[in-house]
C-alpha cells in the first residue's frame, strides 16, 4: 500500500486537488441554493406577518379591548367577547385532553403491553388525522343527542378540540415519558417505591418540562381552529362567560365573521378582522416562546 | 441490624433463556462478600434476584428461593416492594435523581415510603447517610444544588447514601466502582469497610485486587459456553480463593489465566 501511494502521489495530490476544488464549488452552489430557498420561504412569512401588523394596527386600541360586538354596526365595537372566549374554549380543551392525553400516555409507556397497547397507537395515529371539521361534527352530533338537536356551547367547541389535542399530547408525552432513563426508575424501585409512586414522583416530574412545553405547542395549534367552532360553537355578538349554554364566540371565528359578513361600512370590519387577527398571531407567538422558557423553568437542574 | 441471606437452588431466567442454574449459598450478616466472573455470568442477574428487582424486567422470572433472615422472599403473598426496602441496591452507573437536591436525593426513598419525617430529624438523616457514605465533608455547604451536579465518583457516593438512609439490613453493590477513577474508588472501598459494622454487603466486581482487599467471601462464576446459563463454582473464604482454591477454574480467573 506504502509503495503504491508513493509511487502515484504526485497524481494522487493532482486529483485531490481538482477534487476538492469540485467539492468546494459544490459547496458554495449548494449553500447559495438553499439560502435562497429559505428567503424565498421566508417572503410569505414576513409578507404576511407585516400585512397583520400594519393593517391591526388600524384599530389596536383599548376599545377593541374592552368592547363586545353587541348592538355595534358599521365602526367601533371590539373583541372582547372573542377573547373571553377563546380563553373560554382553550382552557377547558386543556382541561379535558391534558388529563386524558398524559392517562394514555402513561398507559402506554409504563404499563402498556401487547395487543391492547397496539390498539391503543393505532387509534391514536388515527386521531392525529382527523380533519378538524370532522371533530366538530362529532362534537356536535355528541350534544345533539344529549341536549336535543342543534345546541351550542362553548363546551361543544372544547370537546371538538380536545379531540384535535388528544393525540398531540399522548404524542409528546409518550415521547418525554420513553426519555426518561430506565436507571431512575429502577433506583427508585430499589429505593422499595411502589410503581405508581415511581411513576408520579420520579418519572413524571423528570418529563414535566417536555411535556408542559409540548401541551403549550398543542394549545398554539387548536387556537386557530375555525370550523370545528362555527359548527358546534356557533358565533355570538355578546359576552358569554357560561361555557355550558349558549353560543360563544372566538378569535378565529370572530375573523371569519367580520371578513364574511362585511357590513355597508366595509373598512370597519376589514379593520376589526385585521386587529383580531394580530392578536391572534401574538398570542400564538407568545405560546411559542413561553413554552421555550417554560422548558428551562421545569427541566432538571445541573448546576 | 443486619441478616443473613440463603439462596438454595436458585435458577434465573429471561423469556426463555436461563441466565443463572442452580446456585446455592449462604452469605453470613455483616460481611463483605465478592461476586467474580467472567462477563455474562450472571453476577448482576443473580444479585438483582436478591431484591426481586430481576423481575422488574418484562419476562425474567426466577425458580427456587432466597431468604433474608430467615424469610422467603419469593414465598407467595410477600410484596417485593417491602423486600426492597430491606435490600438496598447500589448500580454500576450513578443515577441520582435529576430533579432533585442532594439533600432530597438523600431523603428520596424515606419520602418515596411516604414516611413521616419532620425537617429536624431530615437534617439527621441526611447528615449520618453522607457521612457513612464519606461524602458529608464535601458537599455539608451545598446540600440545595442538583445531584447531578457532583462528580461521578461524588454521585456514586450519592447513591450510597441515598440506599443506606432507608436503613435496610443488606446492600446489594453491582460494580459500584467500575465508572470511577482509582482515588473514588479507593474512597467507596474504604467507606465499604466501614458499612461492614452495621451491613451485610454483597458486591460484583471485575477488580480481583478489590475482591481480595474489601471481602470476606468469595463466590465465583463461570459460564460453559455462548447461551449457557452461569453456575457458581466455588464459595469461600476470600483468602482461600485467591491463595488455594479447590477448583483449577478458579485458579485460572484469578490468576489472569482464561478458558
Ligand atoms: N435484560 C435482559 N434480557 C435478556 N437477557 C439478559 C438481560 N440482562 C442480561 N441478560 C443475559 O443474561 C446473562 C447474564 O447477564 P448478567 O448481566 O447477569 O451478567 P454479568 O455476570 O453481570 O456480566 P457483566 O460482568 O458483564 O456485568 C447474559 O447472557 C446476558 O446476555
Ligand atoms: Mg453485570
Amino acid at each position: 500500500m506504502a509503495v503504491i501511494v508513493l509511487d502515484r502521489a504526485p497524481t494522487l495530490t493532482l486529483t485531490t486537488r481538482t477534487v476538492r476544488r469540485g467539492r468546494r464549488a459544490a459547496n458554495t452552489a449548494a449553500t447559495w441554493v438553499i439560502g435562497v430557498l429559505f428567503i424565498l420561504a421566508l417572503v410569505p412569512l414576513a409578507s404576511l406577518a407585516w400585512t397583520a401588523f400594519s393593517r391591526g394596527l388600524a384599530r389596536f386600541d383599548t376599545d377593541f379591548l374592552t368592547n363586545s360586538m353587541r348592538g355595534v354596526v358599521g365602526a367601533g365595537g371590539g373583541a372582547l367577547h372573542a377573547v373571553l372566549g377563546t380563553g373560554l374554549i382553550t382552557g377547558a380543551t386543556i382541561a379535558l385532553s391534558v388529563p386524558v392525553g398524559i392517562a394514555a400516555a402513561i398507559y402506554l409507556v409504563e404499563y402498556g403491553r401487547g395487543a391492547f397497547a397496539r390498539t391503543v397507537t393505532f387509534l391514536v395515529d388515527v386521531m392525529t388525522g382527523i380533519p378538524s371539521i370532522v371533530a366538530g361534527l362529532f362534537a356536535y352530533t355528541v350534544f345533539s343527542l344529549v341536549l336535543g338537536p342543534g345546541a351550542r356551547s362553548g363546551l361543544a367547541g372544547a370537546l371538538a378540540l380536545s379531540l384535535l389535542m388528544i393525540p398531540n399530547v399522548v404524542r409528546t408525552s409518550e415521547e418525554m415519558l420513553r426519555l426518561v432513563p430506565d436507571d431512575l426508575r429502577e433506583a427508585a424501585y430499589a429505593l422499595g417505591t411502589p410503581k405508581y409512586r415511581t411513576i408520579g414522583k420520579i418519572v413524571l416530574p423528570t418529563a414535566m418540562s417536555g411535556i408542559v412545553s409540548g401541551v403549550m405547542i398543542g394549545v398554539a395549534r387548536i387556537v386557530g381552529e375555525t370550523a370545528p367552532l362555527l359548527l358546534v360553537a356557533g358565533y355570538s355578538d355578546a359576552m358569554n362567560y357560561n361555557l355550558f349554554s349558549e353560543r360563544m364566540t372566538t378569535l378565529p371565528v370572530f375573523i371569519y365573521q367580520q371578513w364574511k359578513f362585511k357590513g355597508t361600512d366595509v373598512a370597519a370590519y376589514d379593520d376589526r378582522a385585521w386587529t383580531a387577527a394580530l392578536m391572534l398571531i401574538a398570542f400564538v407567538l407568545v405560546l411559542n416562546l413561553s413554552s421555550r422558557l417554560v422548558a428551562r423553568v421545569f427541566a432538571p437542574k445541573t448546576r | 441490624m443486619s441478616t443473613a441471606i440463603d439462596i438454595t437452588s436458585l435458577n434465573a431466567y429471561y423469556g426463555s433463556f436461563q441466565a443463572v442454574a442452580d446456585v446455592s449459598l449462604t452469605i453470613a450478616p455483616r460481611s463483605i462478600t465478592a461476586f467474580i466472573g467472567p462477563s455474562g455470568c450472571g453476577k448482576s442477574t443473580l444479585l438483582r434476584t436478591l431484591n426481586r428487582m430481576h423481575e422488574v424486567i418484562p419476562g425474567a422470572r426466577v425458580t427456587g428461593s432466597v431468604s433474608v433472615d430467615g424469610e422467603d422472599v419469593y414465598a407467595t403473598g410477600v410484596d417485593p416492594v417491602l423486600v426492597r426496602q430491606r435490600v438496598g441496591m447500589v448500580f454500576q452507573r450513578p443515577n441520582p435523581f435529576p430533579t432533585m437536591s442532594i439533600r432530597d436525593n438523600v431523603l428520596a426513598g424515606v419520602r418515596l415510603q411516604r414516611r413521616r419525617l419532620s425537617r429536624h430529624d431530615g437534617d439527621d438523616v441526611v447528615e449520618r447517610s453522607l457521612r457513612a457514605a464519606g461524602l458529608w465533608d464535601e458537599v455539608r455547604d451545598r446540600l440545595g444544588k442538583p445531584g447531578s451536579s457532583l462528580s461521578g465518583g461524588q454521585q456514586q457516593r450519592l447513591c450510597i447514601a441515598r440506599a443506606i438512609a432507608i436503613e435496610p439490613d443488606v446492600l446489594l453493590m453491582d460494580e459500584p466502582c467500575s465508572a470511577l477513577d482509582p482515588i473514588s474508588t479507593l474512597a467507596i472501598e474504604d467507606l465499604m469497610a466501614g458499612l461492614r459494622a452495621s451491613y451485610t454487603v454483597v458486591i460484583v466486581t471485575h477488580n480481583m485486587a478489590q475482591a481480595a482487599r474489601i471481602s470476606d467471601k468469595t463466590a465465583f462464576f463461570t459460564i460453559d459456553g455462548a447461551r449457557k446459563p452461569g453456575r457458581l463454582v466455588e464459595y469461600d473464604d476470600t483468602t482461600t480463593v485467591f491463595t488455594s482454591p479447590s477448583q483449577q477454574a478458579t485458579a485460572d480467573y484469578v490468576a489472569g489465566r482464561f478458558g
